[in-house]
């Protein structure tokens, strides 16, 4: 009885499961891997070898490579600061960087567009006080920022999570047995948080390196990132063979960071971002 | 000295976050119709938004979309977290792999593979007279198939702390299977529930990507129409619904959280 009642249950969400996840990832394989007519062939994949694709999937490497690397850079400091602080609200640091997503995510990039403008609100105000002014707007130094800003709350909180977890007891032996603060960071406070810190950087890699949406509204459409290559061989081409090719090339990278975090993730998968 | 550097860090990161809302907040005023010059203060675009036909609907689109996808999303994750609770170890993991894929994937990977899942499925029909709509449906199964993951892990950590000799014991009194799990079951693992669907509620609103790939002409989101606005010039009408919409769902946390014998996490 117990059994047949959890098949019950279990149908629906394997159906699912099955229907709009594994299978729709087979098609993007099957279109990937055969032409027009259903024939092998791998030239899909090789179509990602023109200069300007190669360019764009180098360009979309190196700045998701550089906007993971600065979220991380800014996100253990704040994750430090913040558990540091005495107040008692987990619910309140987490809803202060929780509340710009309830903001149309497409709207605050493109406030970055009116603030980063030759003309924009930082340049107005650059002037005013006599600096030099920031003429990033539609170079790949915007996309970075815009990276940088959109994806930064997905570092800090699993790096928040880790540090808000560890047990203070074990902080206060290292200090019994005689480390000095340093000593107590770097061999115990920063081990531990090292699964946050894996987590937090495929949270934040993955988008980067996938985004079409920064570029476009960032880039100016000058600068060109395999996300827009991608998505303009669906949208504007219509060449799903050749588009799906290049998806798989991008899944690569993805199955890497993946497998990298499940290396280091002793959880199981079921831990959370938020 | 170093609480004063860590005080002038968090004023740094808090306007580096803030900063655009403040500008997309400040343009919902804005008096000129361009983002390019300040023609002094308005409300007028809070009224001229009601009467803008294309932007009503996309919002009753996203709205409803939003509503349904969580709604659904988190029943199957209610279903998906029973069964997977009582698996065995080694099978939960495979499953609860597959399941996370659309969580831990890129995004547009997901959005032109349920693109590529529907056009296949269209021309599968279209032998027996059938076919697929792009539209309202296909972009319902989207947000449904990328909120699954995040409902299954807000439940299945709940149901894990339960202590199922509570289920058994309604079981002896003789309450049946259902009235157990209502009584019993669902009051323990309503916040897991509850935060589970407010996450589906708010990663439907916010969706770009996969609505774009699943959407088909004619059916917008107001995420789907900023985009094609883009161009030409985003309506400041879309500033103001936006603030209307962050003020709502702040106004909202703010109440429940202050509800009484609410959890401090929402």
């Amino acid at each position: 009885m117990k059994k047949q009642k959890h098949v019950l249950l279990s149908g629906p969400y394997l159906f699912w499961t099955a229907a709009f996840i594994i299978i729709p990832l087979l098609m993007i394989v099957y279109y990937g891997l055969t032409d027009t007519s259903g024939a092998f062939t791998l030239s899909n994949i090789a179509q990602m070898g023109t200069p300007e694709r190669l360019k764009a999937l180098w360009l979309s490497l190196l700045l998701s490579l550089i906007a993971t690397g600065i979220c991380l850079v800014m996100a253990y400091p704040l994750a430090l600061i913040l558990t540091g602080t005495k107040v008692n609200a987990t619910g309140f640091i987490v809803t202060i960087f929780i509340i710009p997503m309830w903001m149309n995510s497409l709207l605050r990039i493109l406030a970055w567009q009116t603030l980063l403008e030759r003309n924009g609100v930082i340049n107005v105000a650059l002037r005013f006080l006599h600096l030099p002014e920031l003429r990033i707007i539609n170079t790949p130094y915007a996309i970075a920022l815009g990276m940088i800003y959109d994806f930064l709350p997905f570092m800090l909180l699993p790096i928040y999570n880790a540090l808000e977890k560890i047990d203070q007891n074990v902080i206060n032996a290292a200090y019994d047995l005689g480390a000095n603060r340093f000593q107590t960071f770097w061999k115990v406070i920063f081990p531990l948080t090292v699964p946050g810190m894996i987590s937090g950087i495929t949270m934040v890699f993955v988008p980067a390196l996938t985004t079409f949406v920064i570029s476009d509204f960032l880039g100016g459409s000058k600068v060109l990132l395999i996300g827009n290559v991608i998505e303009r061989q669906f949208t504007q081409v219509g060449d799903w063979n050749v588009g799906s090719g290049m998806s798989l090339v991008l899944m690569v990278f993805i199955l890497i960071s993946m497998a990298v975090m499940q290396h280091y993730d002793k959880s199981g998968g079921e831990q959370v971002v938020l | 000295m170093k609480k004063f550097l860590s005080r002038l860090y968090l004023a740094f990161i808090f306007i580096l976050l803030y900063a655009p809302i403040a500008v997309l907040i400040i343009f919902s005023f804005n008096n000129s119709k361009t983002r390019a010059k300040w023609g002094g203060w308005t409300l007028k675009w809070y009224f001229a938004m009601f009467r803008d036909q294309a932007i009503m609907s996309a919002l009753r689109n996203t709205l409803t979309i939003a509503v349904l996808s969580a709604l659904i999303s988190t029943l199957l994750g209610l279903t998906a977290a029973i069964s997977l609770n009582a698996m065995k170890k080694n099978r939960r993991t495979v499953v609860l792999s597959a399941l996370n894929i659309p969580m831990l994937n890129a995004e547009i990977v997901t959005g032109i593979s349920l693109m590529l899942l529907f056009i296949a499925a269209g021309q599968l029909l279209s032998h027996m007279g059938l076919g697929v709509e792009f539209g309202f449906w296909t972009v319902l199964i989207g947000h449904i198939t990328f909120n699954l993951p995040y409902t299954v892990l807000s439940i299945l950590p709940k149901l894990r702390q339960i202590n199922i000799s509570t289920y058994e014991a309604a079981l002896d009194l003789g309450a049946s299977r259902f009235l157990a799990f209502r009584k019993v079951i669902l009051p323990d693992i309503m916040p897991g529930v509850l935060s589970g669907f407010l996450l589906a509620f708010t990663l439907s609103l916010d969706d770009f990507v996969i609505t774009h790939f699943v959407k088909g002409p004619g059916f917008d989101t107001l995420s789907t129409k900023i985009y094609t606005e883009v161009r030409k010039g985003i309506k400041p009408e879309m500033y103001a619904l936006s603030t209307l919409i962050f003020a709502s769902v702040l106004l909202l946390l703010l109440i429940l959280n202050h509800l009484p014998g609410s959890e401090k996490k929402a």
